[in-house]
Order: C-alpha cells, then structure tokens, then sequence
C-alpha cells in the first residue's frame, strides 16, 4: 500500500481493489452492530486538517477514525498563508511537534497535501481530503464502492459523469480511478467547463447529455455552482439546468437499472431535481454511508502497517 | 606604464590575444599590448578564457526601495558582477514604485555607490504600475538616472490607449516602453501554462494567446505611431512567430527572453513546488525549441534574467500562495552557454551581441559618458567578462551573493564559470580575489 493518498491515479489495480475489500469488511464487521468501534488503530493520532470548511467530509473521517479507536483531533486551520494567517509549513511543523501519525487534509488550493508529504516537513502518512481543483481520492474510492455494490466489477461498465469538470476535483479523481478499475468513463459538459487537454485523460467526452446517458450503468452529477455564470462559464442557472441538469426526462433515457450519485452537497433544481434525488435509483444517500467505510479502509491501510495491533478479523 | 594586462584571452570566442586595460579603457589589443605594458602592470593569465564585453541586462529586480528583505541594490549588483554583468535595468516595481524621478535617483544613487555594476534604473509606464495614469515619464528621462527604458513590468500596460500615448510620448526623449505581455481577463488567478497539465493539476490555465495579444496589438500600435517597443520575456512559439512576422514587415520591435524560458519546461510543475512558479510561467518543451530557435537567428533579440529575488517563506508554501519569480543573475551565462552554445546554436560572438551589445543599444546605454555594450577594441571602456567555458558546476543556492534564495537550478550541473568581471577596468568579481 502507498504512503501517502494524494491522488487516486496513485493506487494500482491491486491497491485500489484491496482499499474495496477492506471497505467491504469494514462494512461486514459494523453494519447493524450495537457497537461499531474496532480497537485497530488504538493509540494512534490522526488528525484533520481542514483549511476549508467541508463539514461532511471531516465528519466523515472523524467517525471512520473513531471507528478504528484512532485518537482524532480535528484542526481547522481556517485561513492559510493565503489570507495570512499561519503558514501551511508551520502548522504541518505543529503536527508533527504534536505527534500526528496520519493527516487528513483539505485545502483551497490544488497541490497543498503534495506539498505536506514531499517537503519533509511532518513524517505523517498523508490523506488528501480534496485540494483545490485537483483532487479528491477518497471520494473516487467511495463512488467505485458505491457502485461495485451494486453492479458488481467495474470492468467495461458505462459511467456518465455530469458537469463542472473543470473545477471538479471529485471528477479527475474518478477519471483516474475508474480508468485503473476497467470502467468506461464519459465526461459531459459544456466545452466551458471542460479543461484544456483533456483529451489527454482515460476518458471519453460529450457535450450532449441526452446521446450519452442511453448506455449508462451509473450517472454521476457533478455540483455546480450558479456563480460560474458571473465568468461566462455559461449564461444562466436556467440554461444549464436545461441543457446539463438531470431530471425526470432524461433519467427516463437512461437503462431501467441504471443508478444516480451525486457527491454532494446538492443543488436541487440546478443540476439534479428533487425528484430525480429521491427516487429509486439514487444512491445518494448511501454514497455518505459508503463513505465511513471507504475512510476506514485507507486509515486501516495506511496507519495500521507499522502497526502491531490486531487486524479488523481478529478485532471482532 | 601601469595597468593590466590580461593574456591569452579568447576575444569573442577567437584566438588567444593579450587585452591591456589602464584607467578604465582598453588601451591595447593583441601583439603591442605586452610590450607596452610595462613591468608595473598587473597581469591576469587568461589562457583558455573567452573575453566578452561586460554583459548588460534589460530586466533585473532589485527590490530596493522597500523590499530590502529579498534584495538589495547592493546585494543585487553583486550577484550581477558575479554573474557577468556590468550594467543592470532596476524594474520599477518597488516599493514605493519607481514612477518618479526622486525613486529612480534613489536606485541609481545607490547603484554608484555599490560599484559593483552600473544600475539603469526603469521608470513606472503609470502611476504606482495601476495602469489609470502616464507617470511622469520626462522627469524620469531627464532626472540624473536619465531613464530611457519604461516599463510596469509585473503588470500589463492592458489599456490600449494609455499604451499607444506611452510609446508616443516616450518618442521625445528616444525612450522605449518595454511591455510585460499579459492580457489580464485570459489570466485571472493563472498558475501555470495552460496545457494537458494544468487540466491533470488543477492549476488555473495562463494560454499562451494572453501573451500573444498583447504582443499582436502592441507591435500594430507600435508600428502605427511609428514607435519602438520591446516586449519582456517572451515565452510562447506563438508570440516568436508574431515578431518574426513584425520584423520581415520592418516594424521596430525588439524582443527579450530569460534564460530560465530556454531551459525549463511546465513539466516541472509537476510536483507543485513553487521554485518553478514565475511569470510568464513555463512553457511547453515546443515553446523551448521555438524560443532557442528565435534567439540564434536573431528574431529575440537579446537575454534578460528578469531576476527576482523572494524570501524563503515566499516560496516555502503551497502553490497558489507562493510569489512569482525566480533569481537569474549568477546563473544566466550558464544557461545561455548550456541552451544555445553548447547546442551549436549561438557561438561566443553571437552572445555577446544577445547578451551585451543589442541589450546596450535596446537601454540606450551604448552612448553618453559611461557606455556599456561596446566592441572589445582599442580606446573603449574596459568593461570585460572572462569566462571559463570548460568547467562544468553544480548550482549551489547558499553559494549566491543575492540575498535571496530562490533559484530554479539548485542541484542541476550546469556549463561554465564567470572567472572575473571588469568595470571600467575594475576588477567587480574575481573567482580567486572575491568580489570587489
């Protein structure tokens, strides 16, 4: 297993598919348990380091870090050299005086967690948990898992991925991770909000909603924010909805058994409706559920090496 | 008579000949020279070396007034004597900004009193580099600086108005606006080239056509009022084919590239470290070609460092934080050697010319009573650099007379070494005697 998460491309087949097994057990040895605590990381700190608020995702490592009995210190450093306050050097020195073992960071901009694990300034294993509008690998590995739950390997499936890709890290984390898991991979957007190059990436890519979604074994929605029109990304909340948004209609062209993620948080009537939300085929909801497990499998992964705790089997 | 007498040195890349230099002028060349010179003189075995006339650069920050922590003007020019150079053109985007004839007396007094090189000082284009207010250029011209380049280097002159009065007025003292290419709404927030690989980093994109419109509007209006304009490290393939194109037409541009642009690719980026984050920022290996190509057949003009000098804490931090920049004095002639004499591109005359003369004559500083970039010839100021091209050196930051530390190259081993610096027959820079 690789030292530190700082991009899903990163993580090999083998890599990959053991983070989905471990999550897979972590999901067996909790699922409807009265106590869902497993002593393998005891005595170990990690800590969460958010330069940007994200309360979903820093809650989500912080129950997949309990979960494991770590000891979590939630840090949110808000403001960074950016808006001068501490320098990102310093509060990785901070960490490390304190004795982090693992960092779980988020940061504005793209590159920050790289910059935290290469420059030799804290020892700790490094987690990015989204950077700027580069990545966020633990997102791919729960979308991949979300969607391995349901249509078994990912080998020649059909993903359809929908909107700001070019500021979407949650896109260019599962371009590159469903590329190592076999899966076929459809970006659409307007040319806009598509990055320059991209034909470059291990993907295909439209500007066509309604041709694209007809194959499909999964949708994912991307979030999008309305202020993108103010830079003429497009030009108005309405036309992209109608042009890119998901609903009733268009989930009507797609395969009966097709599912629907959307990695949150929502923009109903932006780029998904309530009722294409809500309805059957939306895992959404169970993607933030996935997403604990996905947690606890790449903490276990990475802190529990030097570890000579019990594994998650022998735990319960 | 007394003076010194340098021998065997390789005038320009030639054959070995004697150089004797004696109250800061070049008093005799070749066979004559040791017999005049006498049993008094000083004498420097230059055998191997290349003799180039002083090396003159176009763009250099020094970052005083106001940003002594980085840079000074006395640390600065220090870095410039041992990098070659016995003039320098001080940017004006100090602070406060060099955009009236008190500040550009000030960088220039202080210049002189350093003694290492001598400092041309930049004047603002616009009040305070905000591109609202022509700076009052004449002042500068005429103060004892007397200032003939013009530039809001770091920012765009972007209004095309304002832009076409500066390269008019500037015509009444033979002033020339040197333009930093950079059209602001393509490049708000940009980070790096855009490319394949600012799209994989998440780095906002800086298009090449950013700098290409501006270069494309610049050399028009230029040629429209029939004034000349030199535009800053120019760094695209694109932006080399526009001034190629204005030069076939005869338009009077002249064009800079800084020897970090003929080495280094965008692919550094890679690893987000912002000892590579500099605008223009680097570009494509396509773009390198182009540029080198550009330089040797004369289409570029010259080389400037566009040194600029950033505390450690600039640069020690995430990407998007970190200041642009990168140092470039001490390093260039490496660079140059390495990029385009090394490749068969340039020989030592042709860096002479892209180093010295065409940077003197672009500055206006090839005339008046302390010229720079003039033939290594009899009667001449002795403004000299002695190179020795055969040894190879890893760079070492800590080794550097700047202040600051910020340099690209750290590790990399590069070609050749700046043995000794004259000005006007002083010796500014001596490998075995240290700097003056």
């Amino acid at each position: 297993m690789i030292r530190h998460l700082l991009s899903a491309g990163d993580l090999s087949l083998d890599d990959a598919t053991l983070v989905l097994d471990t999550a897979d057990e972590m999901a067996r040895l909790t699922e409807g348990r009265a106590v869902k605590k497993l002593p393998t990381l005891r005595g170990r700190t990690v800590v969460n380091l958010f330069f940007e608020d994200s309360t979903r995702t820093r809650t989500s490592f912080e129950l997949a870090a309990k979960r494991l009995s770590a000891d979590v210190v939630n840090f949110s450093a808000k403001g960074s050299s950016l808006s001068k306050g501490e320098s990102l050097k310093d509060t990785a020195l901070t960490l490390e005086a304190m004795g982090a073992d693992g960092v779980v960071v988020r940061h504005s901009a793209s590159g920050a967690p790289y910059r935290l694990a290469t420059s030799g300034w804290i020892n700790a294993c490094v987690v990015n948990a989204g950077d700027g509008t580069h990545e966020h690998p633990t997102q791919a590995l729960l979308d991949a898992f979300t969607m391995r739950r349901h249509l078994g390997d990912l080998a020649g499936k059909q993903i359809v991925i929908v909107g700001d890709v070019l500021h979407s890290r949650v896109a260019r984390s599962n371009v590159l991770l469903l590329a190592t898991l076999g899966a076929e991979v459809t970006l659409v957007a307007p040319p806009t909000l598509l990055p320059n190059g991209i034909e470059h990436w291990p993907c295909a890519t439209s500007y066509d909603l309604d041709d694209a979604l007809s194959g499909a074994d999964a949708v994912m929605m991307l979030r999008v924010q309305s202020e993108r029109m103010n830079a003429a990304f497009f030009p108005s909340a309405r036309e992209y909805s109608r042009r890119y948004g998901l609903d009733a209609r268009r989930q009507a062209l797609m395969p009966p058994e097709a599912l629907v993620l959307h990695p949150g948080p929502m923009n109903r009537g932006m780029e998904i409706t309530a009722e294409v939300a809500d309805s059957a085929r939306s895992v959404i909801v169970e993607q933030v559920t996935n997403g604990v497990y996905v947690r606890m499998a790449v903490l276990y992964l990475m802190l529990a090496g030097t570890n000579t705790g019990p594994t998650p089997e022998e735990a319960a | 008579m007394s003076g010194t007498l340098i021998t065997g040195a390789r005038v320009l890349g030639g054959d070995p000949q004697d150089v004797l230099i004696d109250d800061g002028v070049i008093v005799a060349l070749g066979a004559g020279a040791r017999e005049q010179a006498g049993d008094d003189a000083t004498t420097i075995d230059a055998t191997g070396l290349i003799a180039l006339p002083g090396l003159v650069d176009l763009h250099t920050h020094l970052r005083e007034p106001g940003r002594e922590d980085a840079e000074t003007v006395e640390t600065g020019t220090r870095a410039a004597a041992r990098g070659g150079f016995t003039a320098v053109h001080a940017m004006a985007n100090t602070d406060p900004v060099a955009d009236t004839a008190g500040v550009v007396e000030q960088v220039w007094r202080l210049g002189r009193e350093a003694g290492h090189a001598d400092v041309r000082p930049v004047g603002a284009v616009t009040i305070g580099l905000k591109g609202e207010r022509l700076a009052e250029l004449g002042a500068m011209a005429e103060s004892a600086a007397g200032v003939r380049v013009f530039s809001d280097d770091g920012v765009c002159v972007h209004d095309a108005m304002l832009m076409r009065r500066a390269l008019e007025y500037v015509k009444a003292f033979d002033g020339v606006i040197a333009q930093h290419a950079q059209e602001p709404r393509l490049t708000e927030g940009a980070q790096m080239n855009e490319g394949e690989l600012s799209g994989r980093l998440g780095l906002r994109g800086w298009p090449s056509v950013a700098e290409e419109a501006i270069v494309a509007r610049d050399v028009l209006l230029a040629a429209h009022v029939g004034s000349r304009v030199h535009i800053c490290h120019l760094s695209t393939k694109g932006s080399v084919e526009i001034v190629r194109l204005a030069k076939e037409r005869g338009l009077p541009v002249t064009a800079e590239v800084t020897p970090h642009h003929l080495l280094l690719t965008d692919e550094l980026v890679a690893g987000y470290d912002p000892r590579y984050k500099v605008n223009p920022p680097l570009r494509s290996a396509a773009d390198v070609a182009a540029l080198r190509e550009a330089l040797a057949d004369g289409t570029i003009d010259i080389v400037a460092t566009d040194h600029a000098p950033h505390p450690v804490e600039a640069k020690d931090c995430e990407w998007d934080a970190a200041a642009f920049g990168m140092l470039g004095l001490e390093t260039a002639l490496s660079v140059v050697q390495h990029t385009m004499v090394d490749t068969g591109l340039l020989d030592w005359a042709g860096v002479a010319d892209r180093m010295s003369f065409a940077p003197a004559r672009i500055g206006r500083c090839d005339t008046g009573d302390q010229p720079h970039g003039r033939p290594v010839a009899v009667g001449e100021p002795a403004n000299l650099t002695l190179v020795d091209a055969s040894t190879t050196t890893t760079v070492d930051p800590s080794a550097s007379a700047s202040l600051s530390r910020n340099t690209p190259y750290e590790g990399m081993k590069l070609p050749g070494t700046v043995v000794a610096t004259f000005l006007r027959g002083r010796p500014t820079h001596h490998t075995t005697g240290g700097t003056a």
